[in-house]
């Protein structure tokens, strides 16, 4: 089964023979302990930390199909070394495209990922409601809100709708994470203001860049999206699929984090202008973020296990299938 | 339409489906492990064949082992389940060579895991259906619409399983 690695410290990555050299760097810079990690083992790499490495290690990763994801200090993304595209289909290019440049094709697709969002995200809500937390009167607020969608005529429409629905939400996350110390007032990026942004924002990043590894593995341009324009970033598509999974992959993380106290406030440092993850506190939520993405669940269709990772991979299928005009996209909507 | 070849003939004798999404570059062998399984074994089956077996291009199809000395074709293949569509191959081959100028070989299907061969010649009836497979696959390749799904047993085996089935 193949892994993603995930380098926090610094070090050099290098090729020897069929196989991946890491030696890691302690602060002088002398070089501290080499491990071996067979290339057939890796599906990607997330470089956090600062990664020497030369043209014989990329060409090595490229003819592997493996991709490198890299993230600045603040833990932003910052850019992606992409393998060659080995999955070509000009056909389905043009048809993705074609769903882009008409306006109501792409209503149908974007609606869809909004739709499926709001589900997700109101699928935590309830759960936690369940568990005694006051969350009705944002649960009422927010299907009021899903129940404009079918109305939305433009794609700023849409997004208005997202944006609510997400803030609804988000007023509910001093609640979810019962635990003092951690307050939240709103969403703020760039950098985040407190704790609770900060986990935010790691996790999303986290997703994106999982979904842009999965739709790299299917045959969707992951540069012409739906929901967000195309150019917002990069990989935009990766935007669009993640909408659908941060609840589930990300929320709940950083719930299960802070409420099973893994994580705590001696995990960040508050700096001038932001708050950030230190690092112990990043491997936790990187060991946690990655055991969500293999856990399992029984597929109701296909009859098959399949891990929360596969899902991601499963809705870029569906999307294909849309695209073609094989089958209408249903959303992921989390079903148990 | 590209030309047609010896995989759409195989292909289009065990689904419709798989033949659409095929010939339309929606391809999924890449990270099926029967796929990986089955080049492993043509790579490994027969060691000790002759070097005078060639890899030959035919119009877009790829002939594996061609004996030009003996005039055989071999075609390597893990399992029997689909074997008409495999003795469909087969016979494509046979008929490429014989418009190509090489006429009379005849073919030899290979299933070292089952310890079998199978030969397979072109008999005068099979020019027409060779024909009638031709214009159906045509037919189906230039359908804008993709043909259903099959619901057959081994659907669950296909590299294309999740994708057919897979629907929220």
């Amino acid at each position: 089964m193949k892994k993603s690695l995930y380098i926090f410290n610094p070090g050099r990555m290098s090729r020897q023979d069929n196989t991946l050299k890491y030696t890691a760097y302690d602060e002088e810079g002398a070089e501290g302990q080499t491990k071996f990690l067979p290339i057939e083992n890796v599906a990607d790499l997330y470089v956090f930390g600062s990664l020497d490495a030369n043209s014989a290690l990329y060409n090595f990763l490229g003819k592997n199909g493996v991709s490198v994801h890299f993230f600045d200090y603040y833990e932003h993304y910052t850019g992606s070394f992409m393998a060659k595209e080995y999955l070509l289909a000009g056909r389905l290019q043009v048809a993705q495209t074609g769903h882009y440049t008409s306006l109501k094709k792409r209503l149908v697709v974007a609606r869809k990922l909004v739709e499926g969002a709001a589900f997700n995200l109101l699928k935590n809500l309830r759960y936690y409601q369940g568990r005694g937390r006051q969350v009705a009167e944002e649960i009422a607020q927010i299907e009021l809100y899903v129940s404009g969608l079918p109305y939305a005529t433009t794609i700023a429409e849409l997004m208005g709708y997202e944006g609510n629905i997400r803030q609804t939400y988000y007023r509910c996350f001093e609640q979810l994470v019962n635990v003092p110390g951690f307050t939240f007032s709103s969403r703020s990026t760039q950098p985040p203001q407190n704790e609770l942004n900060a986990l935010l924002s790691f996790g999303n990043m986290l997703c994106y860049a999982a979904c842009l590894s999965q739709i790299y593995h299917t045959q969707l341009n992951p540069t012409i999206s739906f929901l967000h324009e195309p150019g917002s970033r990069r990989f935009s598509l990766a935007l669009d699929l993640a909408e659908i999974f941060k609840p589930l992959l990300v929320d709940r993380t950083i719930f299960r984090l802070l409420n099973k106290k893994e994580i705590q406030p001696r995990d960040f440092v508050r700096e001038l202008d932001g708050c950030l993850l230190k690092e112990a506190g990043r491997k936790t939520f990187v060991r946690v973020f990655e055991e969500r993405l293999k856990e399992t669940i029984q597929h109701r269709r296909l009859n098959r296990s399949v891990s929360y990772q596969h899902l991601i991979k499963l809705e870029c299928y569906k999307l294909t299938k849309h695209l073609l005009n094989m089958e209408e996209y249903q959303p992921f909507k989390a079903w148990w | 339409m590209r030309p047609i070849t010896a995989t759409l003939i195989n292909l289009y004798h065990i689904c419709h489906r798989e033949l659409w999404l095929h010939a339309h570059e929606v391809r999924m062998e890449f990270f099926s492990d029967a796929v990986q399984d089955g080049k492993q074994l043509h790579e490994t089956a027969y060691p000790q064949r002759a070097d005078r077996n060639r890899e030959i291009m035919l119009g877009g199809s790829k002939i594996d082992f061609y004996d030009p000395k003996t005039k055989v074709v071999h075609e390597i293949k893990r399992g029997n389940k689909a074997e008409q569509a495999h003795v469909a191959q087969v016979k494509y081959y046979l008929w490429l060579l014989e418009q190509h100028g090489a006429p009379g070989a005849t073919g030899l299907l290979e299933y070292p895991r089952l310890r079998q061969t199978q030969k397979v010649e072109l008999l005068p009836e099979d020019y027409a259906a060779i024909a009638a497979w031709e214009a159906d696959i045509r037919c189906i390749v230039e359908s804008e619409q993709c043909p259903p799904v099959i619901n057959k047993p081994f659907c669950k085996q296909c590299s294309y399983y999740e994708l057919c089935y897979v629907d929220e």
